[in-house]
């Protein structure tokens, strides 16, 4: 549950409400494409994740099978509620799905008309990408959640062997959306960062269009990898060695997304506002969970990670200091833009600083214990794990506090923030930095120039 | 506090090396040839991505410190690089190709189970281990050990004082040294995974389907492991113990084992008094049934009905044997127990937490199978 209510309740809405906010300023348009249906998508939102909670105060407890509900631990073993579970994913996926459509009609028809594709800024360009995604990879885990809900209620044996069916299948479907899922949570955070680092450094974003190349073939390749996750099924080996291969040439786009970032900073100016602390620590933090990926796409080596903490560092590391911090970063980048005011620089760094500290006390030591032989998901451990877990859970409530302070930031910049300018970051460059200082609800009622919009433009 | 005084002494001595050997950082090397492949592999790309992080990071840091504004660095204009682009795609393509191909050659060899000497049959139940010696006849489970179980929920102190808590069970897995085992790994309920991690072997096991592994044990000792697929309430609970013995020893475990499976089917055929089933039938109890209906019988409703007052155990023999044997819904079957360990148990839950059933014979269970 935690994992679901982190992937459809905190990254997910956190990046549709930005790209719902953000994208049409970036492209000159007034407001969303399809609002009636943006509305549908939304509200969908807090009655499906109502409908999810419930479940904690059901008879028999709430689903108990992790964010992945593998069969049959989720059909023939599993508590009533996970009928309510299945209806909410239902929902959450049609919200999704509605939400990527309105993205993908924004940008493609709403353009300002003298905005060609390749002048996009890159948060655009990866929204629209993660659109795609979403629409190719949510009636997948549809499909998947409405077989179980016939093998639970209609005496179907999709998953159950007994009856013709085979359990590893609803592995292969699961995976085959959960795979475009996470880079569906990664690709926006790419775009974000993509805008803060050349506005700190004041230079432009070094190799726009490999940029633009790289997240394209990322999203591509987050189709034909999803067995990675499933080496221990019993797969037979050519089918593991293909997707090791394919796992490995991952780390290609994505080594040249982070080389592309360093070297927009290389030979700048920078300053170290919060937004730039928040993406220059993504790029190292992403990175080191980039790596312990490589780690894991080796097959041989995952029978040793799989299923341990180490794949909970891993991920911890590419979705709480990848994504997680990517919508950070943008809070603090564009609050002034849409509130008008300033927040508290020194209270941000504070904040800054504290969360990263506590975050690698958290989730560091889970490497440690998954190397150490610790499996995930279980109640208690034997005491050689001991020590670590306690320093896990120091940073983990260290963690969790700082978003405290994060809160209190936000509502003083509401409050008592300093009047900001239009631009006020000295390197920016995007149309939404020409709108006055605090954005109205309609952006750009006539559309920009063609010279503004070279002069805005990352690929310059 | 006090872990978090032992905590601050570790992190005193976190200098000396000696630290290291008590303190898993690494992965454990092991003791077959796949885990050794395995091992290396780990330590190589670890390798490679530090010399990478160390020149990538080291770049950024260089950058970071050297190009700010407060040091009156100016920006330069340069935004592409033809050449640069290509070198950093090229170059990463040349290091991943040469991880593949040593990565595939382990890879290869330990999907390649067919020079086995032997074969071992393990079922995952939840949530317990089944040990099958196909050959030798022989047929066991494998429990959480009661000294784990009791202090689940007991203090820090009493944890400490159990036999390596939650790492050890009531019969353990013994296996010949320097052979080549096939391990033939399924399951009865849910999906399990039956990990050593010092055999290299970790392997799904799914109902319906049953996979393979193969491990060659170089060094005589005691191995322990755990389940690694989620499995239900109990999957922290089900761990594996096996001791490696030499080949000889084995020999005799083996003959053991088959003259106790022997003097149980005579057991079998005899009567027994109602107090040595209900002795017998506590142990059995306390293993099987009590992760779902409690050893004191009061169940977790709604899913696990108590015991207690069960119409059920207080009703007809026929029924309670027949629902035991075959299991239903979330209750799984119980077959593979012995004839006097099913009568043993019956007649305790018939009997115990102030039930008033029958006494059951395992005559009785024989002629219901």
């Amino acid at each position: 549950m935690h994992g679901l209510i982190m992937v459809f309740g905190a990254i997910m809405p956190a990046f549709v409400g930005l790209g719902n906010w953000l994208i049409p300023m970036m492209i000159g348009a007034p407001d969303m494409a399809l609002p009636r249906m943006n509305n549908w998508s939304f509200w969908i939102l807090p009655f499906a994740g109502s409908i999810l909670l419930s479940t904690f105060f059901m008879e028999g407890g709430a689903p108990a099978f992790g964010w992945t509900f593998y069969a049959p631990l989720s059909t023939t073993f599993a508590p009533d509620s996970t009928d309510f579970f299945i209806f909410a994913v239902h929902l959450l996926g049609f919200s999704s799905i509605m939400g990527a459509i309105n993205i993908i009609a924004t940008v493609l028809n709403m353009r300002a008309p003298e905005m060609k594709l390749m002048d996009m800024p890159l948060f655009v360009w990866t929204w629209l990408i993660t659109s795609f995604l979403l629409i190719g990879a949510m009636p997948v885990l549809a499909g998947a959640v409405t077989m179980m809900l016939t093998d639970r209620n209609f005496g179907t044996a999709f998953f159950d062997a007994t009856g013709g069916g085979d359990p590893v299948l609803f592995q292969h479907i699961f995976w085959f959306f959960g795979h475009p899922e996470v880079y569906i949570m990664i690709l926006p955070a790419f775009g974000v960062v993509s805008h803060i680092i050349p506005t700190f450094a004041r230079k432009p974003l070094f190799g726009y269009s490999s940029m633009v190349y790289a997240t394209a073939s990322i999203a591509f390749l987050s189709y034909i990898v999803w067995a990675h996750h499933m080496f221990l099924t019993g797969m037979p080996v050519a089918g593991e060695l293909y997707f090791m291969y394919a796992t490995m040439l991952i780390a290609v786009p994505t080594g040249v997304k982070v080389f592309n970032w360093i070297s927009t900073m290389w030979r700048g100016s920078m300053t170290f506002e919060a937004p730039m602390l928040w993406a220059v620590s993504f790029v190292f933090l992403f990175t080191i969970g980039g790596f312990s990926g490589l780690m894991l796409g080796i097959a041989p080596a995952d029978i040793q990670y799989h299923d341990t903490y180490f794949v909970v560092a891993h991920f911890h590391y590419v979705l709480v200091t990848g994504a997680l911090w990517s919508i950070i970063a943008a809070t603090f980048y564009w609050l002034p833009k849409w509130t008008g005011k300033m927040y508290n620089e020194f209270l941000a760094k504070i904040h800054f600083w504290w969360a990263v500290i506590a975050v690698n006390v958290l989730f560091f030591p889970q490497h440690f214990l998954g190397l150490a032989g610790m499996p995930r998901r279980i109640p208690d451990y034997s005491l050689q794990f001991a020590d670590f877990n306690f320093i896990s859970s120091i940073g983990g409530f260290a963690f969790g506090a700082s978003f405290f302070l994060l809160t209190y930031i936000v509502i003083d910049c509401i409050r008592n923030g300093k009047p900001a300018t239009a631009r006020p970051w000295e390197g920016a460059k995007g149309l939404e930095w020409t709108l006055e200082p605090k954005a109205q609800y309609h952006s750009f009622n006539t559309p920009p120039s063609r010279k503004l919009i070279e002069a805005e433009s990352q690929n310059s | 506090m006090k872990r978090l005084t032992r905590l601050l002494s570790i992190m005193v001595v976190m200098m000396s090396t000696s630290v290291f050997a008590e303190y898993e950082f690494n992965m454990t090397e092991g003791v077959t040839s796949v885990s050794h492949g395995i091992y290396g592999l780990h330590m190589m790309v670890f390798l490679v991505s530090v010399v990478i992080a160390i020149v990538v990071f080291g770049a950024m840091i260089y950058s970071l410190i050297m190009h700010r504004k407060s040091k009156g660095a100016v920006a330069a204009n340069f935004h592409e690089s033809t050449k640069a682009e290509l070198i950093w795609t090229v170059v990463p393509i040349i290091i991943l190709i040469s991880m593949a191909i040593p990565a595939s050659k382990v890879l290869i060899d330990l999907e390649d189970t067919t020079k086995a000497e032997m074969s071992i049959k393990i079922t995952g139940h939840q949530w317990k281990w089944q040990y099958d010696y196909p050959k030798e006849g022989i047929s066991f489970f494998s429990n959480l050990a009661q000294s784990s179980r009791e202090v689940i929920r007991g203090t820090d102190a009493e944890r400490e004082n159990a036999e390596h808590y939650l790492l050890n069970v009531d019969k353990r897995l013994v296996l010949p040294v320097d052979t080549s085992i096939r391990f033939l790994i399924t399951s009865n309920d849910v999906i399990h995974n039956w990990w050593v991690s010092d055999f290299g072997v970790k392997q799904d096991a799914n109902p319906g389907f049953i996979n393979d592994a193969w491990a060659k044990i170089d060094k005589i000792g005691t191995y322990r492991g755990q389940c690694a697929e989620l499995c239900g309430k109990d999957h922290g609970f089900m761990p594996i113990v096996v001791d490696v013995v030499s080949k000889a020893d084995y020999k005799q475990w083996v003959a053991k084992q088959q003259a106790a499976a022997k003097a149980a089917v005579a057991s079998a055929t005899k009567t027994w008094s109602k107090a040595d089933l209900m002795a017998k039938g506590k142990n059995v109890y306390n293993t099987n049934c009590a992760a779902c209906h409690k050893a004191d019988g009061s169940g977790t409703p709604p899913v696990f009905p108590a015991m207690k007052g069960s119409t059920i155990a207080n009703g007809p023999a026929a029924a309670h044997i027949n629902i035991v044997l075959n299991g239903k819904a979330v209750m799984p079957q119980f077959k593979a127990l012995g004839d006097s360990d099913l009568a043993a148990v019956m007649t305790y839950e018939r009997n115990a937490f102030g039930n008033t059933g029958s006494v059951i014979q395992p005559t009785d269970v024989k002629s219901a199978r």
